[in-house]
């Protein structure tokens, strides 16, 4: 293995992947820990006299979970978080993710027992404390995008896409026709054209024109009084601000639909520009990118979607509606043109009291400076990467994030964009995201976000320049890249063929 | 790094964006606060609610006050686990992806199924992604539901199925439980809560006995701790299980994140809906695990995909991973014997007051029941309050009299026995 060089201006050398195998060679399952007899759970001695439940409702023999003491317990998923990267290791610049820095006092404020031990149902005057902390957020997030009203039930940015389809589809139908269509781009997020779906609708495609922004001519033929509505993100897909989203949102409006943004790309334009400036009808929020709640390994997130006036009639229930007589908050049901609930209970609050501490403890000119730092900084890098890893559409300048492409160096090299984000991690970092979005050929991805210093911009630089120097010379080091990792590439095609879903 | 740019400002990063949309004035919001300041905002804030380690905790309906072990969170809260991105990049995700794997290893010995997945995002939408998996024949559309299913799941359906086309049918209950699906061709599932929206033990393999005869999935909404001592869906004949996972180690954090449960027959797990951990090997032959069968997801089938999941509640389900681990096959046995043996010394205990009485007296619970009270059961619960307890959830049953009480393993007999009191004097 080539050792790795230190860049000009004494970034420090990285000798292997940020996560090495942990524990003993071939350490299992925690069942393979399991023996019987041990156990790690004590209870108090049952203090009622014992009850056998009717025997055609009783389980015959208990569920076979591993026996293991809690000192077991504690080893081996101790070992299993090491074998693991957060962002709390490193850098983790994944394009769309907005992988960026997650403040500790949001953690410590969710674990107060005066949010975390509340029941969902228990009476308003108990919980006041909560549910304004909700109001307040629910103020903030109608600033930020320029809404009216927002509901923050939906658990993640999906579910907020659906939320805001069927607010569509009421919108619609109570006009006397749902409509049968939805507009996306070519460069969307799978989740929209699957929400759509959901949602009872056909997904319609607008392509992108050679500089990467929606084909404001294509759509104005697309768009007709069939189509609902139109979903889109900006800045872009692509990381490119669509300059033309006044006629976009006029074209959609002129056709008696609505426009929808999807806010996963919200972190490039806090304080500068608002959605429902532009024409957005419906906007939904992933507090798990713009807002810094953790990602937990997949989720929770939360989605919270903001609306204009007149759709406010079709957010689901309950909203927390403030009482300016008394002051006291309380859970407004009696919505009759609701959609109805999109969750069990009032959505992920853990995740929205640390949404609520990121916003608040930033404030509105910290917000605006980390959309400018985050946009800086995807900049930044961009110009870094620029000579071994164009621009995919190099006409407008990037915001966020910006997508570059391996398609030359694959030409020239063979190795793909996909081994070189296997040798960025033996050269110890995360790599960027890999081909998405979908309509660019080996797709690099990158977000760095604004809580990178420039220091680390310029080691990943290094990474990423030293791996498109290393295909020209050693093309086999990517292919077999990673070595450092606690397995290397695994075989994806015997998982599905053979599947071993359990122990 | 402007410099390096060719640029003068950091205003000059924004130009692209025209003028007509940029916001010429800052936000409305207040200023940023440092650390301190937030932490006496959000402490002030937390201090006037009252937690359930305040208030004695009867009230279920869905989220339990279950114990949460402190060995639960000192490791699902680590940050390798809580600050990562769903494992698109195995090698640097084993922890998060083994710990799922035996995540839904765990739920398929729980519930006698097959396969589950790594989480949805709670019960409600759990059933509402159980019932798109289960109309996946051409011709069979209605979803049939018992009335014993939690009204909040039944409003979720609902929801849902104005989306996905279909408009959940009720089937009524008799003396609070079983009834008669109507059965037909066109009919892709029925839904049955065991127990039930009020506690109740369902019959529910004669029911979901009817459904199969009718052509018809059976779906079962369950709780996953009674499956220590209550026999488990696979067995009572569900094709589809979903739960509530927040009571495996989850705390109540009112109402989320919890965790959405899944798990059904192999021959589905093609239309399985979320992100499904499988066993591989690597290059060199080492055991590993990566997520797969990921064209049935999102971002490869796009408007073909089971679901729009992307995030789902991974760390919720990494908590239940290791709730599991620690109470291991007697623990489970232990917790759900503790809450039934409870839950019906409470039932004796507060209908010897004059004018309390179950709800549906014949028929058998497991930790939830329903009381019928001479006064309106928000009152009740309110005075019960100033007393402080949290007494139960009152029903949206017409006659306003219905209080579901809930017990779990927490609740001591000296708490029950001071509750009864309690509401003997606020109803004396």
């Amino acid at each position: 293995m080539t050792e790795p060089r230190a860049p000009e201006g004494g970034v420090p050398e990285h000798v292997g992947a940020p996560v090495r195998r942990q524990g003993p060679p071939g350490a299992g399952t925690l069942m393979d820990l399991s023996r019987p007899g041990r156990r790690a759970s004590s209870l108090p001695p049952l203090d009622v006299p014992d009850r056998e439940v009717p025997a055609e409702h009783a389980r015959r023999r208990p569920p076979a979970l591993p026996e293991v003491a809690e000192r077991d317990l504690v080893k081996h998923y101790t070992r299993l978080a090491q074998m693991n990267y957060g962002v709390d290791t490193g850098f983790y610049p994944l394009g769309s993710c907005t992988m960026k820095y997650n403040p500790k006092i949001s953690e410590a404020a969710a674990a107060l027992p005066g949010f975390s031990r509340l029941h969902p149902l228990q009476p308003e005057e108990t919980v006041q404390g909560v549910l304004e902390l909700l109001w307040r957020l629910e103020r903030a997030l109608c600033e930020i995008t320029g809404m009216a009203r927002a509901t923050l039930q939906p658990p993640a940015g999906a579910c907020g896409e659906l939320t805001g389809l069927l607010i569509m589809r009421r919108h619609h139908t109570e006009r006397g026709n749902p409509r049968r269509r939805v507009a996306i781009p070519d460069s969307a997020h799978g989740t929209n054209p699957a929400s759509v779906r959901m949602a009872g609708y056909e997904a319609l495609h607008v392509p992108s024109d050679a500089r990467g922004l929606v084909d404001a001519s294509a759509l104005e033929k697309l768009i007709d009084e069939d189509v609902a509505g139109l979903m889109l993100t900006n800045p872009n897909t692509l990381g490119l601000f669509e300059e033309e989203i006044e006629r976009i949102t006029r074209i959609v409006h002129d056709a008696g639909g609505l426009v929808y943004y999807d806010g996963a790309n919200l972190n490039a334009i806090l304080g500068r520009c608002r959605p429902g400036d532009m024409g957005f009808d419906i906007v939904h929020i992933n507090t798990h990118k713009t807002f810094a709640t953790p990602h937990g390994g997949g989720g929770p997130g939360a989605g919270p979607v903001a609306v204009t006036e007149a759709l406010e009639p079709y957010l689901p229930v309950p909203l927390v509606a403030r009482d300016e007589a008394t002051g006291t908050f309380r859970l407004e049901m009696d919505r009759p043109r609701s959609i109805g609930r999109m969750h069990g209970f009032h959505g992920n609050i853990g995740v929205l009291v640390r949404a609520y501490a990121y916003v608040f403890l930033h404030g509105r000119d910290g917000l605006r400076e980390v959309s400018e730092r985050a946009v800086l900084n995807a900049r930044y890098l961009a110009h870094l990467l620029r000579e071994a890893f164009p621009p995919a559409f190099p006409d407008g300048p990037p915001m966020h994030e910006f997508v570059a492409t391996a398609a030359p160096l694959k030409q020239r090299t063979g190795v793909r964009a996909l081994d070189i984000a296997k040798r960025v991690i033996d050269l110890g970092f995360h790599p960027s995201t890999v081909y998405f979005p979908l309509i660019v050929e080996e797709a690099l991805m990158v977000e760095p976000t604004e809580t990178e210093t420039k220091e680390s911009l310029d080691a990943f630089a290094a990474a990423m320049l030293q791996a498109a120097r290393e295909a020209e010379t050693d093309p086999d080091l990517l292919h077999e890249a990673p070595v450092t990792t606690p397995v290397r590439r695994l075989d994806e095609a015997r998982a599905a063929r053979h599947l071993e879903l359990r122990w | 790094m402007l410099d390096a740019l060719g640029l003068d400002s950091l205003d000059d990063l924004f130009s692209q964006i025209p003028p007509t949309v940029r916001l010429d004035r800052p936000l409305e919001l207040p200023e940023g606060v440092s650390e301190p300041e937030i932490w006496a905002d959000l402490t002030a804030l937390a201090r006037r609610n009252r937690h359930v380690d305040e208030l004695i905790c009867f009230a279920g309906a869905g989220a339990y006050d279950h114990y949460v072990p402190a060995v639960v969170w000192a490791l699902a809260g680590r940050s390798e686990f809580v600050t990562s991105y769903t494992p698109y990049q195995p090698e640097l995700s084993q922890g998060v992806l083994q710990t799922l794997f035996e995540y839904q290893s765990m739920i398929c010995e729980l519930t006698g199924l097959d396969v589950s997945n790594a989480s949805l995002y709670d019960g409600s939408t759990a059933l509402a992604e159980a019932v798109n998996l289960a109309r996946g024949t051409p011709g069979r559309d209605r979803v049939l539901v018992s009335a014993g299913v939690d009204p909040r799941h039944l409003e979720t359906l609902r929801t849902y199925g104005a989306g996905a086309g279909y408009e959940p049918e009720i089937f009524p209950l008799e003396e609070g439980r079983g009834g008669h699906p109507e059965l037909g061709p066109d009919v892709a599932c029925v839904i049955v809560q065991h127990p039930n929206r009020y506690g109740v033990l369902e019959p529910v393999r004669d029911l979901f006995g009817a459904a199969h005869d009718g052509g018809a999935a059976a779906i079962q909404v369950f709780d996953p701790l009674s499956l220590g001592v209550l026999a488990p869906p696979g067995e009572l004949g569900a094709d589809i299980a979903v739960a509530e996972g927040q009571s495996l180690g989850n705390h109540l954090s009112f109402g989320g994140p919890y965790l959405g449960v899944i798990a059904t027959r192999m021959d589905l797990v093609r239309r399985l809906p979320g992100r499904i951990v499988g066993r591989t090997v690597d290059v060199e032959g080492r055991t590993g695990y990566v997520l797969t069968l990921q064209a049935r997801e999102q971002h490869i089938r796009r408007e073909k995909a089971t679901s729009n999941i992307c995030t789902n509640q991974t760390l919720m389900a990494i908590a239940a991973a290791i709730y599991l681990g620690w109470l291991g096959p007697q623990g489970l046995v232990d917790v759900g014997r503790a809450c039934h043996a409870k839950a019906a010394y409470a039932a004796e205990r507060l209908t010897e007051i004059p004018g309390v009485s179950l709800r549906f007296p014949d028929a058998p619970f497991f930790k939830e029941f329903a009381l019928r009270l001479p006064r309106p059961a928000a009152e009740v619960r309110d005075a019960l309050l100033e007393r402080g307890f949290l007494a139960g959830v009152p029903l949206p049953e017409p006659e306003g009299d219905t209080l579901l009480v809930a017990v779990t393993e927490r609740r001591t007999r000296g708490e029950i026995d001071a509750l009864a009191e309690a509401m003997g004097e606020v109803l004396a």
